[in-house]
């Protein structure tokens, strides 16, 4: 309050008047907002303090830093935290390079046929994720779909190993995220003005430039909001890595299963699971940054 | 005015109304793990036992101990008998989650002295068993842990258990030659330099029996740890497999009375129904599970064919390793830490 601009004081007689009323309609927002924010007070603060909070005693009751120590210790969380991250890069990516062609088709297409095309991108939304990971399994294993057809056609004489390994996890997960990207991604496409794009060309540009150049960074927050949303849930999968993976990709949602149900260490799971929303909250940060303002819209502020 | 004759319009009503009967068939409510497992058990031990005390006996399914310490720690028991796998069952006890069993009512002879319990009394066998393809073996495929080990002399596909690392510690021991009577008390540090070994040979590690079933039927791999209930299933149903139970691991399942029930006498008599030899005896006609009492083979109800098949048969059962669910108790927790650890390196 010391610091007061000095042209806000010498604006006269009003200033007292003026800052009660923008203290009354402060109090007032707030007591608007004070719903929404008990609501998530109540259901997402407090209980991830209480995560936090459990995380820091160890089995005995302790206070200490064993539940994060063992982090360090054993070679196998940071095993499993690296595999974790690694899928999520790779899976966005694969989406990403998916997605984007497909988005772009979508968002081209005839109205009508449009929203045909849509209703293949969304039919897989109403089968379960783990019947999906099953039919996965029965196409991808050593004696199934894949590999009967491409040893029949005699392309090649040994199974390829596409199941029960890291390579089935991928192509499990980038299959089930793919409609995450490509539903924000298309919405942002079609908000793009076509005029912007006649104007380019009207303006001289090559069919290409006006691609990178104007329609490209129009699609941006779409993209960024879309790789968002995949790259987080992936970071929490559970379902298809588990039967995927053959026990061998062990993502750091089924380390925090284990260490809840088998070892029945509540304090050694929270601890795990503060890790990762710190690390993805970090992440975040660090992506919004790299993507700049243009992806600013993405969470919300300008 | 209106309302006091409305009233005692409503007192005439409850004083002619014919007198309820004072309590109804009383219910009691047991949990299981679902499945045909279940089913079989419905048939063998929970109709008969709801036929002959009078009583209804309602069903539900458990995840495990810890649905069970949830109850009863959060005052809030529904069950009135649960199943546990037997080392779920040491462990409760240690935590104090059970009723104590009443052993005038239930008669313990028959059953192995290291499944009667204060607190909790076994009710029927799994086995562990080496399950192998014969279209890619023949009949010479592996037959003991050591060969399952021996990636030379049998090249081909493995499968393991990770969700069970119990069962593969005690595997892993049989594996490196220790005899079926000196498993127990299991080296775990031994055991986990015998899974070190192996791991890098593990296709798949499994974590429940229809993972363990599929992996073999489809031949997905070539020879696998596997429970003789989907080992015997697959047989059935035809699948080019062969298993025996030489160097089986039988585990057993226990049940008991969580703490807070409220109906304990009824499910004590009911417990006491479910172990007897009598109702024992049924359970191998609708599933592989074994019972727990041995007198069910002498009841003359299982067929002498039949018993040959089953793993807790006495000529079976000397061929195995009993998990010693003590043994477990104590060092399940850590054991099982240090199985994860090493095998997801």
């Amino acid at each position: 309050m010391s610091v007061r601009p000095a042209e806000f004081v010498s604006r006269g007689v009003n200033a007292d008047a003026l800052k009660a009323d923008a203290r009354r309609e402060s109090l007032g927002l707030l007591g608007l907002c004070s719903p929404g924010l008990a609501l998530v007070g109540i259901i997402i603060v407090l209980p991830i303090g209480w995560l936090f909070w459990l995380s820091l005693f160890d089995e005995t009751g302790q206070l200490s830093g064993a539940n994060y120590a063992r982090f360090v210790e054993q070679a196998s969380y940071i095993r499993t935290f690296l595999t974790t991250f690694e899928v999520a890069f790779i899976v966005t990516g694969l989406c990403v390079l998916i997605g984007y062609p497909l988005a772009y088709m979508l968002s081209q297409l005839p109205r009508r046929a449009a929203s045909i095309c849509l209703i293949f991108v969304v039919l897989p939304f109403w089968t379960s994720v783990l019947v999906r990971t099953y039919a996965w399994l029965v196409i991808l294993q050593r004696k199934g779909l894949v590999n009967n057809w491409l040893i029949d056609l005699g392309l090649i004489s040994q199974p390829l190993p596409l199941a029960h390994n890291f390579a089935g996890v991928i192509i499990g997960m980038t299959h089930i995220l793919l409609p995450f990207l490509v539903l924000p991604l298309y919405a942002s496409m079609k908000a793009i003005d076509a005029d912007y794009l006649r104007a380019a060309m009207n303006l001289g540009a090559p069919p290409t430039a006006t691609f990178w150049q104007v329609f490209f960074p129009l699609s941006l927050p779409g993209l960024a909001a879309g790789v968002v949303i995949v790259f987080i849930l992936c970071l929490g999968f559970f379902v298809t890595p588990a039967l995927m993976g053959g026990g061998k990709v062990i993502m750091w949602a089924m380390r925090m299963e284990q260490t809840t149900s088998l070892y029945s260490n509540w304090g050694a799971g929270s601890a795990l699971g503060v890790v990762l929303l710190a690390v993805t909250l970090g992440l975040l940060g660090l992506f919004r940054r790299l993507l700049g303002t243009r992806a600013a819209s993405v969470w919300g502020s300008q | 005015m209106r309302k006091l004759s409305f009233i005692s319009a409503l007192a005439v009503i409850g004083l002619t109304a014919p007198v309820a009967p004072t309590q109804a068939a009383e219910t009691i409510t047991v949990a299981s793990w679902g499945g045909t497992y279940q089913e079989a058990q419905a048939k063998a031990f929970f109709k008969p036992t709801a036929d002959a005390l009078g009583i209804t006996i309602k069903e539900d399914t458990t995840n495990g101990l810890d649905d069970v310490r949830l109850q009863v720690t959060g005052n809030a028991v529904k069950w009135d008998i649960t199943e546990l796998g037997a080392d779920e069952c040491a462990r409760g006890s240690k935590e104090g989650l059970f009723e104590k069993l009443d052993y005038n009512v239930i008669d313990k002879s028959g059953i192995n002295p290291k499944l009667v319990h204060d607190d909790w009394v076994g009710i029927s066998y799994t086995s562990v068993v080496l399950i192998y393809r014969t279209d890619v073996f023949g009949d010479k495929g592996p037959k003991t842990w050591a060969d399952f080990w021996n990636v030379e002399k049998f090249p081909g596909r493995r499968a393991l258990s990770s969700g069970q690392a119990t069962e593969t510690l005690s595997v892993a021991a049989l594996a490196e030659g220790i005899p079926i009577d000196k498993v127990y008390p299991v080296d775990v540090d031994g055991a986990l330099k015998s899974v070190d070994k192996i791991r890098g040979h593990i296709d798949a590690w499994w974590t429940s029996g229809a993972q363990a079933m599929q992996l073999v039927k489809d031949g997905e791999v070539d020879m696998a740890s596997i429970w003789n209930g989907r080992a015997g299933t697959l047989k059935k149903e035809g699948a080019p497999v062969s298993f025996s139970f030489d160097q089986g691991v039988l585990t057993a399942d226990c049940m008991v009375i969580p703490k807070g029930s409220k109906n304990k006498d009824i499910a004590m008599k009911a417990l006491a129904m479910f172990v007897s030899p009598q109702l024992q005896a049924n359970l191998p006609l609708y599933v592989d599970n074994g019972p727990v009492n041995e007198r069910a083979f002498e009841t003359g109800k299982i067929p002498p064919e039949r018993i040959k098949d089953i793993n807790s048969a006495p000529e079976n059962a000397k061929k195995q390793v009993l998990q010693d669910a003590e043994f477990w108790r104590d060092n399940l927790v850590d054991a099982t830490e240090k199985f994860d650890n090493l095998i997801q390196q």
